[in-house]
């Protein structure tokens, strides 16, 4: 098991390779369909992602009466949803890491490679066993796109993600497709 | 006053007076009642696997090689499911397209019953087992209360018999995105009009998901059909327990070759590699016109959600069905 810890950078994680199983702690941003296509069409983000983690994933969050926001439960979303846009956010504002789930396309992981970035899978569905590693919430931007949609800034402690795209060019989701494609064809 | 506090003194003067304690007959609120019953069913539905899932998942489980990446994710997912039941929190955060199945006598009013489902969904939402999911597809407003045009689905059927049956299922967007739709012949396949071709089709959808659909995961498909009803029966078919048998035995021995063939696929839990790919198969069919042959398969990832209750003649939850 390896650790990631805050503050991140390009070089922490170029030292990670597909198939590390890691602990991150610190701080992420949620950020999932309408903020990618937000920065897309031109907008700024509204916190400075350089040497951030951008997280794929649309929370279900409680605000208590005093107004303080809780995550209750914080799993990954499908992140090829994000393919047309992820290597340009990587490249303008500098992010060093995405976590999501399926993996992500050729365009994002040349651009981890150039940059310096990495691709950390979350297991899908455990929302319940992500939540409980968010340890506060700091922030909420652009609530207007609605909740799950909005960018939320998280603490977390013992995040758990495996490595699927390192910022070597070298991808799980590739290996993994070529060779049920192999065994693909002998079954059909 | 409060309705509490009124209460509370009404039971204080009682006892000052020491009569004798004879509890009047407690009106029942039917109405209210189908809304408690219909919120914890939604609660249950999101917060815990059925057994029958629960039972295949942990056997899944001990099949992948210890300390990898398979074997881990496997960990977390049992790990997840244990959490969500004692928080009484969702098991996924995407808690899904929100299907209600009710099965009620002749006579029964759906459209009342319809409001009390709507008012169950948006107190549901209220209090967290539900994410704020459901999203105009026009004008991209969220509503937050997961009520809008064709939103929660709702299908009634009347059955024999007194009783009212609900059956729910939370369908989760990643699933669902990779459940497909074939025509046959495929000729990229090499998939005819036959059981042959319904298997090579089958594979073909499994392999296209990879790990996005959250697997291992479950199919519903059904043969044949339109291409709305054979979609919506091949949904259906997650209604049923995974332990169960087909009795129709060619889809019997299908359902069963399909999860071993997927099996080898080896794109494992969450598409890390590994032996479990799939967890079951379940098929049914439909009549379709000699012009059309579609086949439908609805993916389940391994957050599996679906219950289902037997309401007494007061609306109160009498029986679970999983």
């Amino acid at each position: 098991m390896k650790r990631l810890n805050y503050p991140f950078s390009p070089e922490a994680v170029r030292e990670l390779r597909v198939g590390d199983m890691v602990l991150i702690t610190g701080k992420l941003f949620t950020g999932r369909d309408a903020v990618h296509k937000y920065i897309h069409d031109g907008n700024k983000p509204p916190v400075d992602l350089k040497n951030q983690i951008i997280y794929h994933c649309g929370p279900v969050t409680l605000k208590d009466k005093s107004g303080k926001w809780t995550v209750t439960a914080a799993g990954p979303t499908t992140s090829i949803r994000e393919e047309p846009y992820q290597w340009e956010v990587i490249r303008d504002y500098g992010i060093v890491g995405v976590i999501g789930k399926g993996g992500m396309g050729q365009k994002t992981l040349d651009a981890c490679k150039e940059y310096g970035c990495v691709y950390l899978h979350a297991v899908g569905g455990a929302a319940q066993v992500l939540a409980e590693k968010i340890k506060s919430v700091d922030g909420l931007y652009l609530e207007e796109f609605g909740l799950p949609e909005a960018i939320w800034e998280l603490s977390v402690e013992d995040f758990p993600v495996v490595v699927t795209m390192d910022a070597h060019g070298n991808s799980l989701h590739k290996d993994v497709e070529a060779h049920s494609k192999e065994v693909l064809k002998t079954v059909l | 006053m409060t309705k509490k506090a009124a209460k509370k003194k009404a039971s204080k003067k009682v006892s000052a007076k020491k009569i004798v304690k004879t509890k009047p007959a407690k009106k029942i609120d039917s109405k209210q009642q189908t809304i408690d019953s219909l919120v914890e069913l939604i609660r249950v539905t999101s917060t815990v696997v059925p057994d029958d899932v629960f039972r295949t998942i942990t056997t899944a489980a001990k099949h992948e090689e210890k300390n990898s990446t398979a074997d881990y994710a496997m960990g977390i997912i049992k790990d997840n499911i244990d959490l969500a039941k004692y928080k009484s929190q969702p098991l996924c955060q995407d808690t899904g397209t929100v299907i209600f199945f009710v099965y009620h006598p002749a006579g029964f009013h759906q459209t009342p019953f319809k409001e009390l489902i709507k008012k169950a969904v948006t107190l549901a939402t209220k209090k967290g087992y539900l994410r704020q999911n459901s999203v105009n597809s026009l004008t991209g407003e969220n509503a937050g209360t997961n009520l809008g045009e064709g939103h929660p689905s709702i299908h009634f059927y009347e059955q024999k018999g007194s009783e009212v049956e609900v059956k729910l299922m939370l369908k989760g967007g990643g699933c669902e995105n990779v459940s497909a739709q074939y025509s046959l012949p495929d000729t990229t396949l090499g998939a005819g009009r036959d059981i042959e071709g319904v298997r090579k089709v089958v594979i073909d959808a499994v392999y296209k998901a990879q790990g996005k659909g959250c697997g291992p995961g479950a199919l519903g498909v059904c043969v044949g059909g339109d291409r709305a009803d054979s979609a919506y029966f091949a949904k259906k078919q997650l209604l049923r327990k995974l332990d169960d048998k087909n009795s129709n035995k060619e889809l019997d021995n299908l359902e069963k070759e399909i999860v071993t063939t997927c099996n080898k696929l080896g794109i494992g839990p969450m598409g890390f590699g590994g032996k479990t790919t799939l967890l079951s198969c379940k098929i049914t069919h439909a009549n379709r016109v000699p012009a059309s042959f579609f086949v439908s398969i609805s993916y389940m990832c391994w957050a599996f959600r679906r219950q289902g209750v037997v309401l007494n003649k007061n609306f109160a939850i009498k029986k679970w069905l999983y």
